[in-house]
């Protein structure tokens, strides 16, 4: 083992002799060897993002959105034609064996009042069970409940920012809500804590922001204001017909969920022909992921292979050069004594010492990367924005993780590419006759 | 008598462009314990042949060489390379020291090869640095040095496996008449010491200095002044 260490040394001396040559070689196992650690950091990151989305989506669920159909033209003489999925079609969904519940909710942007406090919300009429669905917790009060919505009470509950944009000093609880578009007041009941924005999956289901809410129950919803939308603003007037806005299917058991989602797309088949809604299984979040990470894999894999067997190359051009060089001084160390396997042993040391010496450096350069990542997304946001917006979600919003194994796999790969290289180089100098290599100038 | 090798009818035969080249035809001769040898011959006369084969770099074709009580001659490439590592001490006509590693270093090399580098190794690589005059440059690299010290480096280096015999090819053609006569004197106070000394050089003003002179002439001795009496006048 000493022996070890001490032609170690040797060997680092005699890379010490040319530092350029020495640094440009491993150059290329320094960027195969980063590249190893960033690919399994970015595919982890990947993963994560992953499962975090479906923990917050419910990986049982299935989300049947109302999309505004774009061939859709709202005559002013017929009348708004009416759009998205029904109450109908939710009843037909619970018919389905495998779906324990279809969570409803419509959704509608309007103007919230406090006397002079205003703030753009989401109104949205829901039943007790959204609250659970989107994982909303109760700050002050209470959710509404299954007897307001039997008797379509003129409650609200409000998320915990338009509490405090519209009661700065007072207690909401009890307090109105002024509805100016339908000249309407509905008494605050409870307030929600606060909660992060929704996983966003790619296209069809936005990142939901939960932050200027107010919930009603929707039966009041629906008689109170019912299933025309009529806006009209400054220089826009638009009227949509709308019953529901999405629907959340939950599914008894994971293993259901691919089956009824084939089923609803069947029960729903009508709405694919206007389209006018959209389906998203959360789960297939997994293997969008899986793919993407997929892709990331191979791509940095691929890069991670070039770099590796350029580097392998260069290191063994410069062992090929330090053998010929070092003819005389092989044929010295045959003379005194060195077996051909010694010969071996001390360039293989050498060249492993300089791929070690790239593989060290390289992980370095792989245990940055979760900064390099951040420094290039502000860089991208700073040059383009859309661009940035343009990615899919996961790719903006994944943080990279270092995988633990990653560093020990990384150092081994490139001592192996040492080794691999170096033993080629290292048989040449074995090999040489030493009465020829004695007699080298 | 002890002998430190013996040479038996020591043929080898060479093929170089499809002709068989006998670089040496049956050349028999003793060297005991103590001798101090010097080999001669003009180019061609298989005296490199002799001292490759002398040195267990090379195998002979057929006849036997004895070191000590083994025959080398049939020994494959890594038992030669232990024999060399442990009982033959090499000295070059251009030093030969390895350019990176300081004088105690270059001294230690064959100990590492027969795996005695240990405390009492290291100890013994300082006394003969000292034993030849450089004591106080074991941290020095070989270009640091004048090609005398170079050379004493290199006799340290040839004694420090306590060799059968010290193999010195033309130690002193690189050097200035004083340093030769420096080195001479170093080789003839091992000598004094009771080492054996094979010495293969080509000029008379060296070979004098030794006990003995064997010339060689196309592959066989030519004059073995052991043998044919003291006088070497007959070729001169």
């Amino acid at each position: 083992m000493i022996r070890v260490f001490s032609e170690l040394a040797i060997g680092i001396k005699s890379l010490m002799l040319k530092p350029m040559q020495s640094s440009l070689t491993i150059l290329g196992i320094f960027i195969g060897v980063a590249s190893v650690i960033w690919l399994l950091a970015i595919g982890e990151g990947i993963s994560i993002e992953a499962q975090k989305q479906i923990a917050d989506l419910g990986a049982t669920n299935i989300i049947i959105r109302t999309v505004k159909p774009s061939t859709t033209v709202t005559s002013e003489n017929s009348g708004p034609m009416p759009y998205g999925v029904t109450r109908e079609d939710r009843e037909k969904l619970l018919r389905i064996p495998t779906v324990k519940d279809a969570i409803q909710i419509r959704e509608l942007q309007r103007p919230l009042f406090f006397s002079d406090n205003r703030i753009d919300g989401r109104l949205v009429g829901c039943t007790p069970e959204y609250s659970d669905l989107t994982h909303l917790e109760v700050e002050r009060g209470r959710f509404l409940e299954a007897a307001d919505l039997k008797a379509e009470k003129a409650y609200c509950v409000i998320a915990q920012k338009v509490a405090e944009r519209l009661f700065s000093y007072e207690d909401p609880i009890g307090r109105s809500i002024y509805l100016p578009d339908h000249e309407d007041y509905y008494t605050i009941v409870g307030v929600m804590k606060h909660r992060n924005a929704s996983a966003a999956i790619g296209g069809s289901l936005a990142s939901q922001v939960f932050e200027n809410d107010m919930y009603i129950p929707i039966t009041t919803l629906r008689s109170r204001i019912g299933d025309l939308d009529r806006i009209a603003r400054a220089g826009q007037f638009t009227r949509d017909y709308v019953q529901l806005s999405q629907i959340t299917v939950i599914v008894d058991e994971l293993d259901n969920v691919k089956s009824t989602a084939a089923h609803i797309e069947e029960t729903l088949k009508a709405h694919n022909e206007k389209e006018d809604m959209d389906v998203v299984v959360p789960l297939d979040l997994l293997e969008q992921a899986e793919n993407t990470k997929m892709m990331f894999m191979v791509f940095m894999g691929m890069i991670a292979g070039v770099s590796l067997i350029v580097g392998g190359i260069g290191i063994m051009n410069i062992m090929l050069a330090t053998v010929t060089e070092r003819t005389r001084e092989i044929g010295v160390r045959r003379a005194l004594g060195a077996r051909q396997r010694d010969i071996i042993r001390q360039f293989l040391v050498e060249t492993v010492a300089l791929s070690a010496m790239g593989g060290v450096t390289g992980i370095l350069g792989g245990l940055i990367c979760p900064y390099v990542i951040t420094g290039i997304r502000w860089a991208i946001n700073e040059i383009n924005a859309d661009l940035m917006k343009d990615l899919p979600d996961i790719v903006q919003n994944m943080e990279p993780q270092i995988v633990d194994f990653s560093i020990p796999l990384a150092f081994g790969i490139s001592v192996i590419v040492g080794i691999l290289f170096g033993v080629y180089p290292a048989m040449r100098a074995a090999q040489m006759d030493p009465i020829e290599a004695l007699r080298h100038e | 008598m002890n002998f430190a090798a013996r040479v038996q009818s020591l043929h080898k035969e060479y093929f170089l462009k499809g002709e068989t080249v006998r670089a040496l035809r049956g050349v028999t001769f003793d060297i005991p314990e103590g001798d101090y040898v010097a080999v001669m011959g003009p180019s061609g006369s298989g005296k490199s042949t002799l001292l490759n084969v002398l040195g267990c770099l090379d195998r002979p074709t057929r006849g036997s060489l004895f070191l000590g009580t083994s025959d080398v001659s049939r020994m494959d490439d890594d038992e030669l390379s232990r024999m060399r590592a442990a009982k033959i001490g090499f000295v070059f006509q251009s030093y030969n020291l390895i350019q990176q590693l300081t004088v105690l270093e270059n001294i230690e090399v064959p100990l590492a090869y027969c795996r005695r580098l240990n405390a009492a190794g290291r100890q013994r690589c300082r006394e003969l640095a000292e034993m030849v005059g450089l004591g106080d440059r074991l941290k020095h690299r070989p270009y640091q040095l004048s090609g005398g010290q170079q050379q004493r480096v290199a006799i340290a280096r040839s004694l420090i496996n306590d060799p059968y015999f010290i193999l010195a090819d033309e130690p002193t053609g690189n050097l200035d008449s004083k340093t030769t006569d420096e080195i001479l004197s170093l080789f003839q106070e091992l000598h004094e010491q009771g080492k054996t000394i094979i010495l293969v050089t080509h000029e008379d003003e060296v070979a004098k200095h030794t006990k003995r002179i064997i010339r060689l002439f196309d592959g066989e001795i030519a004059v073995d002044t052991a043998r044919d009496g003291t006088s070497d006048t007959l070729l001169i």
